[in-house]
Formats: structure tokens, C-alpha cells, sequence
């Protein structure tokens, strides 16, 4: 590798159901003009923009990327657009390390994006036709056969959507500040995909994310501390065919066996200090503990009995609130990726992790067979 | 520009075809085998894969999660995607193979525009507060852009006609084109108007079709193939979305790409350009400085044959395939994104 890869900005938008104060552009600028704030930065130091989203269905516009040009200060630049379903985020993000790290560029802005309130994202999902099950309904057989498994009681999953609610009450950024949330309340919700309640399940929202990416030099330069790029990969699978495993899902495995090599992480519990992991079902926490080898075989839900994954706990997981308090779709990856980079940066504000020096961030899609994986280190 | 050395080390490409009866995913299934058998690859040893489609072709979102059939995603893959032409997807895997940890790469480009009306979909592109409420089409888009050509002065009708005219007899040779003929200038001239000053035939059929490129690096090229076809520079470059922003009649965003691909204006065998629409083609030429007599699209070009996703990269494929066939030794191909010219890349390929 030619270079090294810091962040040294990081944007994002207030996330709600509804951001009809803002245009599209308008949405992405509030990301964006925060990040180059952070990174203290102007539109016309960036070399490059990387963008990504989920399906265009979404908003109704073919590569909305293309309109967006000029509001994303691209014009007379490289502009790349990325899609690689849920996992895009995180994805959007890797292809901007990418230019950074192979010394094509000096300072690339990435992106990401959803706009979910201009569309029916259920629709989307469904392909435009009207026979979705949406997300959830197909998630949920997994996720039953994972308890089966695993043996998990069923609170475990109610567990997950309280911790991640509260968390976000610490992030002013998180669609969803849930105060008076608690167990009864999660498990009272209506049953939405069984096992799944109403609580356990992401909400819909407009949001983008936006980091300001440099080289080792520009990540010394940095008056605030940056996030150094350990690793990153990717890996996809097919979705369907007989014997797949969709509970210990293979890339999702391989993938983290491979970011965990590149960021010399020999036991993942003990060398990553927090978590900003892809859980837009509760469920789906300690699935990953166990997908990614944090935990053993069977063992994840047991750190979520006992309070590990909590922001006082041995391995805090989602102390932005996760997806399960902020999901606008696109953008969902990359807020992990940028959460994360925060976390080691130390400027994560009420939700920082004290001491954070190397966190992961995670991002799944598809019919949890896309993956993108980041280590971030507070030292270079 | 980073200094190693990657090469195009086997491609193949379907027939472009007005309405294949083959779904997306079987355009790919062989020819994503023709090109990893061209480069005496197996898939197994492909360190990255980048794919580029487009889901409003398709008409449903996730289009291309059906593609990783094609691409062989079991056991898992290192594997991304682009909203965008092929070509891009080639772009994105170059920059992988520049971290040095790998030394492969298989990318392919796909698209069927027949369930479609092209018009239709690619209308829904534009600017949704400003442009799109106006009802402008991509064919009226290239409309005002040719009469804008027309207005400069830097070109007339008859040199529209010239541009088919050789893409047509080009075409003759390429038996993956689907427009051929020998059509006379005064013949072309004398049809009517389709959105004047643009007749049918300077306009791009409708197309279906899928291609692939393996990439390979340093050595491992040259362990592949005797003729590798390696890329010497690489880059892409926007323009402002609204026409009235930008000179539609010029195409500053292919100068930029073209210099930042260290394109120096020197000697070039063959030119492919992704020039959909015929004014399209003088625009490129003059953009890049080509000379009169300079090859451009032997192959017949986007007017021949233009299976969108796929076309940009068919463009690279057929300026390597002259290179590593040994009948040119340095091209230039070019692919673009978005409506008349908006976003464009350039491609410089050489033989050892």
C-alpha cells in the first residue's frame, strides 16, 4: 500500500422520518459542510467524491449522483458512485480509502446518503411489485433460527432494542430519542415479523453521512486528532441455495477474519475496544458477536445478558444508537464507519467510549450477504 | 499517477443485441467464463471483483445482487458494485490492484435496455426539481446539443451524416455490432428528422449486452498472456448537471480525464469513443485533439451498438483486443455517465 488512510472529518446530518426542510442536495450539504468543518477543509481542497446509496427506487432518481454534482463540489473531479445494497455505506467509505491509500488522491470526500421520505422504501425493497415481506420478514426466519441455536432467551432481543434506544438519547444526531423506553415496552409492541416487535425493528429516515479523507501526511497535518485506517474489506455471497448458512453467514466470517489480519487483532473481545456494528434488527447484535468471532458459538447473547455490549460494559457495541435509532438506509454503513472513527478520535461527545484507541465498524446488506469492515486506530 | 504497472489480460463481450432473449444474468454466465478462459485464469484465483449495472434498466432495485450468480459468489468473493458503466467498475478495480496485496481482478459491465423505454428511464435522471418537471428526454437533450453544434459552426449536418456513414462500414467487420451498412452521406441526409437537426441514425440503437475484462498486474500479466495491454493512464472527471451550465458544444471534463491520463496529444493507433448521438463523436475528437486522421471507433462505436452499463467498457475492450492482436500498439478509449456528455472517462492502453 502506497499510503496510509486517516479521517479527518466526519459529518452528518440530524436523521429523522422526515427532512422535508432540506432538498436532497440540501441534505447532503448539511453532511458534507459539517465534515469539512471538522476537517477544516474546503469543497475545493477535495480531489475526489465517492457516493453511495441504496436502490435509486428509493427516491425515484436514476443516479441521483449525476443531478448532484455541483451540490456535491464534484465538478471537474472524479465522482464515483458505489451500490452494494445495505452494506453501501460502509462500502463507499472503503472506495474512498482505496484512492487514498493508493496515492491517487491527497483528500477524498465520501458519502453517503437516503432520503427515504420521497419514496416508499417497503416499496422499494419490494422491487416496486406489491409482495414485500420487507427487511424484517425476511431476517426474521434467521433470527429465529439463531435463538434456536444459540438458545437464547427471548428477551435477549428486547435487551438490545432498550440499550441501543438509550444510547441514542446521548447522540443529538439519532432519529429516534426513545426516553421512557423499557423491556415491558419493547416486548408490549405489536409483533411485526415473529419474532421481531415493533421496538426491535429499525425506523425509516432521512440522513446523510459524509467523511473527509487524507494521507499520512494530511492526517499529521490535522489540528484535531484523526482516525487511522487499519484495515478494511469486503466480501459478498451468494443469497440462496441449498445448505447456505444465514445464521454464522461465511463472508460475514471471512471478512472479519480478514480486517482482524490486516489490523494484526489476534482476539477481537480483547483487542477492540468498541463496536459500531450493523443492527437494524435486535437480533442481529449478538448474531454479529457471534458472525465475526467476537463472541463464541453461543456465547454472543451471553454478552448481552450481561451488559457487556452497554457503554459501560467490556465491549460496547452501537453507543451511537445503531440503526436500530438512525436508518437512513444509504447512509446507515457509513455511519458506523464514521461512529467508529469518532470513537478513536475521541470526539464521539456524551456517547464516547473513554480511552476507545481501536474500534470496528460493520455493515451487512442484501440477504445478509454483503459485508464491509473497518479498524480504526487513534494512532497511525 | 501511482507507477504500477496493471494490464487488460483477457475480455469478452455478448453480440449486441435489440432484445436478447437471455435474462441479464445469463449475458453474463458466458462471458465472464470467455474472459477468465482468455486470460487462463481460474475464477478462484480472482483477487477482487467490480461490477457496474444500473437497477432503473433492470426496473427493480438490487438488480444487481442477481449478477453475483454470474460472478461466482461461493465460496465468498472481495467484490464491489457501481451504479455505473462497466468502465467505472474497471476504475475501481485499477485503484484496488494499486494496494499491491493482490494482483487480480475480474470486472464486467451489464445492461438490458429492451424491457425499457430508454427515453423514459433516462429522462428520470435529470435534476427532479428543475429539469425533469420539463419533460426533456435524453433524444431531446442531444437535440439542443447538436443544434448547438450546429450554431458554433464547428460542425454541420453532413458531418453527422460522415460519423454514421463510417460507424455503418465500420461496423461491417464487427460481428458484435448491430447496426451495419454502407450508407451514402446524401442517402443519410435525405431522411427526416427525428428531433431536428437529429434523423434516426444519429441516434444509438437500443441495446442488450454484457462484457468482461481481467485485469492482472507486473509480472503476473506477463506470466498470463504474451501481449498484456497495460494501462498507462487512468481517470474520470463531472461536469455541472444543467446544460446551461457548461458548454454542451465542447466537453472539458474529457480534456481534464484525458490529461490526467497523461494523454500527451501524441501519436495514437485507435480511438473508441462512447459518442451515442453523432455530433457526440466531433465533440470527443476535438475535446481530445484527435487529428482527421486519426482511427476512431473501428469497432462502429456506441452508434452500432449500445448496450448501456456495458458500453463504455466494450469500448476499452475493443481498443486493448487491437492492441493485444498486435494491429496497434497505443489507444485511447473513452466511456461516459449521465445526459449529453456530463461525466466522462478516458482510458490510455499500450503494448509493451
Amino acid at each position: 500500500m502506497a499510503e496510509r488512510c486517516a479521517v479527518v472529518g466526519v459529518g452528518q446530518t440530524k436523521y429523522s422520518k422526515r427532512r422535508d426542510d432540506l432538498s436532497i442536495p440540501g441534505l447532503l450539504r448539511e453532511a458534507i459542510d459539517r465534515a469539512l468543518v471538522d476537517a477544516e477543509l474546503e469543497l475545493s481542497d477535495i480531489d475526489a467524491v465517492v457516493i453511495g446509496k441504496a436502490p435509486d427506487a428509493f427516491e425515484g432518481v436514476v443516479q441521483p449522483e449525476i443531478f448532484l454534482a455541483d451540490a456535491l463540489g464534484a465538478t471537474n473531479k472524479p465522482l464515483l458512485r458505489v451500490h452494494t445494497a445495505g452494506s453501501v455505506g460502509g462500502s463507499t467509505f472503503i472506495v474512498g480509502a482505496h484512492l487514498i491509500e493508493s496515492g491517487i488522491h491527497e483528500r477524498v470526500l465520501s458519502v453517503s446518503w437516503e432520503k427515504q421520505s420521497e419514496g416508499n422504501a417497503q416499496w422499494g425493497l419490494a422491487g416496486g411489485r406489491g409482495r414485500g415481506i420487507g427487511a424484517g420478514g425476511a431476517f426474521a426466519p434467521w433470527i429465529r433460527a439463531y435463538i434456536e441455536r444459540s438458545g437464547a432467551p427471548e428477551y435477549i432481543g428486547w435487551q438490545v432494542a432498550v440499550k441501543d434506544r438509550l444510547n441514542a438519547l446521548k447522540n443529538p444526531y439519532a432519529h429516534l430519542h426513545l426516553p421512557d423506553i423499557t423491556i415491558e415496552k419493547v416486548k408490549e409492541s405489536p409483533v411485526l415479523w415473529d419474532p421481531l416487535h415493533f421496538l426491535e425493528s429499525c425506523p425509516s429516515s432521512d440522513g446523510a453521512c459524509a467523511v473527509v479523507l487524507t494521507n499520512e501526511a494530511g492526517g499529521r497535518a490535522a489540528s484535531k486528532p484523526a482516525a487511522w485506517v487499519a484495515a478494511t474489506a469486503v466480501r459478498s455471497e451468494l443469497g440462496q441455495f441449498p445448505g447456505r448458512d444465514t445464521v454464522r453467514v461465511r463472508a460475514g466470517v471471512e471478512c472479519a477474519h480478514d480486517v482482524y489480519r490486516q489490523a494484526g487483532i489476534t482476539d477481537p473481545r480483547r483487542d477492540i475496544d468498541v463496536a459500531e456494528l450493523y443492527v437494524p434488527f435486535s437480533w442481529y447484535e449478538p448474531m454479529w458477536l457471534e458472525g465475526h468471532d467476537i463472541a463464541g458459538p453461543g456465547e454472543g447473547w451471553k454478552m448481552v445478558d450481561a451488559g457487556d455490549t452497554e457503554m459501560t460494559g467490556s465491549f460496547p457495541v452501537n453507543p451511537s444508537g445503531g440503526v436500530l435509532s438512525s436508518n437512513a438506509i444509504g447512509a446507515s454503513g457509513m455511519i458506523r464507519f464514521a461512529e467508529a472513527a469518532l470513537q478513536v478520535r475521541g470526539l464521539a461527545g456524551e456517547h464516547q467510549i473513554d480511552g476507545a484507541r481501536t474500534a470496528l465498524a460493520q455493515a451487512y446488506g442484501g440477504a445478509a450477504q454483503y459485508f464491509a469492515m473497518g479498524v480504526f486506530r487513534s494512532e497511525p | 499517477m501511482p507507477a504500477t504497472d496493471i494490464a487488460i489480460v483477457g475480455f469478452a463481450q455478448t453480440p449486441s443485441e435489440r432484445e436478447a432473449s437471455a435474462s441479464e444474468v445469463q449475458l453474463l454466465v458466458p462471458t465472464i467464463a470467455a474472459a477468465l478462459t482468455a486470460a487462463n485464469l481460474p475464477r478462484s484465483e480472482i483477487g477482487f471483483t467490480c461490477a457496474g449495472s444500473c437497477d432503473y434498466l433492470t426496473g427493480g432495485p438490487f438488480a444487481f445482487v442477481q449478477n453475483l450468480e454470474a460472478a461466482g459468489a461461493w465460496p465468498p468473493i472481495s467484490e464491489s458494485h457501481v451504479e455505473m458503466d462497466g468502465a467505472f467498475a474497471l476504475y475501481e478495480a485499477w485503484v484496488r490492484l494499486q494496494h499491491g496485496d493482490i494482483d487480480t481482478a475480474l470486472v464486467f459491465g451489464s445492461g438490458k435496455s429492451s424491457p425499457s423505454n430508454p427515453a423514459e428511464v433516462w429522462a428520470q435522471q435529470l435534476d427532479p426539481y428543475y429539469l425533469a418537471p420539463l419533460g426533456l428526454d435524453p433524444v431531446s437533450l442531444a437535440g439542443l446539443q447538436a443544434r448547438a453544434l450546429l450554431d458554433s459552426g464547428k460542425a454541420t449536418e453532413r458531418d453527422f451524416a460522415e460519423v454514421v456513414a463510417n460507424s455503418r462500414r465500420a461496423a461491417l467487420d464487427n460481428p458484435n455490432a448491430q447496426l451495419r451498412g454502407t450508407p451514402s452521406i446524401e442517402e443519410l441526409l435525405a431522411e427526416p428528422y427525428v428531433r431536428n437537426p437529429l434523423r434516426r441514425h444519429d441516434l444509438p440503437p437500443i441495446s442488450d449486452g454484457a462484457s468482461a475484462v481481467v485485469l492482472a498486474r507486473g509480472d503476473r500479466a506477463r506470466e498470463l498472456t504474451e501481449r498484456p495491454v497495460w494501462i498507462r493512464g487512468f481517470d474520470h472527471r463531472i461536469e455541472a448537471h444543467q446544460p446551461g451550465h457548461r458548454d454542451i458544444t465542447e466537453s472539458t471534463s474529457t480534456t481534464l480525464a484525458a490529461r490526467k491520463a497523461g494523454y500527451d496529444g501524441g501519436p495514437i493507433d485507435v480511438v473508441e469513443l462512447s459518442a451515442t448521438f453523432s455530433p457526440q463523436e466531433l465533440i470527443l475528437r476535438n475535446a481530445l485533439g484527435l487529428p482527421k486522421s486519426t482511427n476512431v471507433n473501428p469497432s462502429g462505436g456506441a452508434l452500432a451498438a449500445n448496450p448501456i452499463m456495458s458500453v463504455g467498457l466494450v469500448r476499452i475492450i475493443e481498443a486493448a483486443s487491437r492492441i493485444s492482436a498486435g494491429t496497434a500498439n497505443r489507444a485511447l478509449a473513452h466511456a461516459t455517465g449521465g445526459q449529453i456528455l456530463q461525466q466522462n472517462l478516458v482510458i490510455l492502453l499500450e503494448g509493451e
